[in-house]
């Protein structure tokens, strides 16, 4: 499969990135190109920026420096066709945020009929086969109040899904999940993944990120600092940086 | 007759005389239409004044700031002898007591309602509007299918509970000569004094029960909603 990737055109690009938080520097000189069909995971040390890179491809952070695309169009944060291709860049973040006073039915067909401006029958009936693959369908007529952490985040994947995305941005899905909700909500990433869906995922879930990426990033204080297929870059860190984080998830044996 | 007398005891009889049951009804209206009109311009203009104080420009905030503080300061009766006995002497200008009432309770609701609506918006996180952004929904879409909706439900229990207090408040409007329904209730006893001597406990009674009538619905009707809107 990622020999077949090289000859996939290029979806989205990130090229000399930079990005600021009054004067103090966030992201600098980020590039990366993402082929149609990737799945990328991003890992790397709290407040090394993660979030705000995803932030910034889909313009939801404006940047100071650099230039990011897709299909060759210019993503500008405030920018003219901004919403446009929101449209086609989905996102799901850390912390669930299903719309409150929304059915997930309604959560899930809002943007469709609003956005995408599907007749409501069609949405719904879409909505109900993708709720159905996340084994919710049951759920469709709850309240966002009523649903378990785990259950959440399928429903805000499922309604990202709904806007026929044509990449998928997770920042940390299940850092906020009790440990037995973190599996289904993986499953449902690893069913998108085996689709080939296009994806970049920030996790900390490394036995997950080995068996869904292509492609590895380990970000640091703002920076690239490696990159690598999943096998080599956790079994064979190359740099120190890495190698230290990596070390963060392993324990040594009690001596006794 | 036993019935009669009971009413006499407790000074209900008056009620029945002439056309004072009729009067106070009337009065009532009077309170309710000072109030019903404040109200409507305080909820137009607390709509639109609290949106602005969501506003991060500084001059607004210390304008608004200064507003809200100086209706939470002064007592309404003095804002309404101030506006009444007082600027009619200084600008020469010939204000009714009821417009008077109509100007310091607008004034005052607008500060509150606006207060209310700044407490609302900014209660939607921001993780809302993201969502919606990173749906591709433009900002008026936004606003229209999801903060306002959320705003709305947050608000009304608040607001009707503003309006209440709104209601009962008019009946300061008789200090500065407004013949509303406690006025009337006042008259009607004075004019009593000597066939009725309990025509006090009577009159004031019925006002009770004219003002819990007068706003028990609008209580019930927050209830109701805030039951509704509890799932969502
Ligand atoms: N809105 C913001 N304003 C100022 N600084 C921010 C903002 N958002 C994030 N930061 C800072 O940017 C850095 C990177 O944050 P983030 O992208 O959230 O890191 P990560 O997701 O990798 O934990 C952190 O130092 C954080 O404090
Ligand atoms: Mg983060």
């Amino acid at each position: 499969m990622r020999e077949e990737m090289d000859n996939q055109e290029v979806l989205l690009t990130a090229e000399h990135l930079h990005k600021e938080f009054d004067g103090t520097v966030i992201l600098k000189d980020m590039n990366l190109s993402v082929k149609r069909g990737e799945v990328i995971v991003i890992i790397g040390p709290s407040g090394c920026g993660k979030s705000t890179f995803l932030r910034c491809l889909n313009g939801l952070e404006t940047i100071q420096g650099g230039k990011i695309t897709l299909d060759g169009e210019t993503v500008e944060s405030g920018g003219k066709g901004i919403a446009g291709l929101r449209e086609r860049i989905g996102m799901v973040f850390q912390s669930y945020e299903l719309f409150p006073h929304k059915t997930v039915l309604q959560n899930i067909t809002l943007a469709p009929t609003k956005v995408r401006k599907i007749p409501r029958g069609e949405a719904e009936k879409e909505a109900l086969e993708l709720l159905e693959r996340v084994g919710l369908e049951e759920k469709k007529n709850s309240y966002p109040r009523q649903l378990s952490g785990g259950q959440k985040q399928r429903v805000a994947i499922v309604r990202a899904l709904a806007m026929h995305p044509d990449v998928l941005l997770f920042d940390e899905v299940t850092a906020a999940l009790d440990p037995e909700m973190v599996r289904e909500v993986l499953d449902v990433m690893l069913s998108l993944a085996q689709q080939g869906r296009t994806m970049l995922i920030v996790t900390h879930e490394m036995s997950f990120a080995r068996a869904v990426a292509d492609r590895v990033i380990f970000l640091d204080d703002g920076e690239i600092v490696e990159e690598g297929k999943p096998l080599e870059f956790f079994d064979h860190p190359k740099t120190e940086r890495a190698q230290r984080f990596l070390n963060t998830f392993t324990y040594a044996k009690v001596e006794k | 007759m036993v019935e009669f007398g009971l009413l006499q005891n407790f000074g209900f009889d008056v009620l029945f005389k002439g056309s004072n049951m009729l009067r106070l009804l009337q009065g009532l209206w009077v309170a309710l239409r000072i109030s019903l009109i404040s109200v409507a311009l305080s909820i137009g203009l607390g709509l639109i004044v609290g949106a602005v104080m969501t506003l991060k420009n500084p001059v607004i905030k210390a304008v608004t700031r200064v507003y809200l503080e100086i209706v939470r300061i002064l007592p309404q009766m003095v804002m309404l002898f101030l506006v009444f006995f007082g600027t009619t002497r200084i600008f020469g200008w010939n204000l009714s007591a009821e417009l008077s009432a109509v100007i310091v309770f607008t004034f005052w609701g607008t500060a509150e309602m606006a207060d209310l609506v700044r407490g609302s918006l900014i209660s939607i996180p921001r993780h809302q509007y993201e969502s919606g952004a990173a749906l591709g929904m433009t900002l008026p879409q936004i606003y229209r299918y999801i903060v306002i909706p959320q705003t709305v439900r947050r608000l009304i229990p608040l607001s009707i509970n503003l309006i209440t207090r709104m209601i009962k408040t008019t009946s300061l409007v008789m200090m500065i000569g407004v013949v509303e329904v406690l006025k009337v209730g006042q008259q009607i006893i004075e004019a009593n004094r000597k066939a009725s001597p309990n025509a006090a406990f009577g009159v004031f009674a019925t006002v009770f029960a004219l003002y819990f009538i007068a706003c028990w619905p609008i209580s019930l009707l927050a209830k109701q909603l805030e039951k509704r809107w509890k799932d969502a």
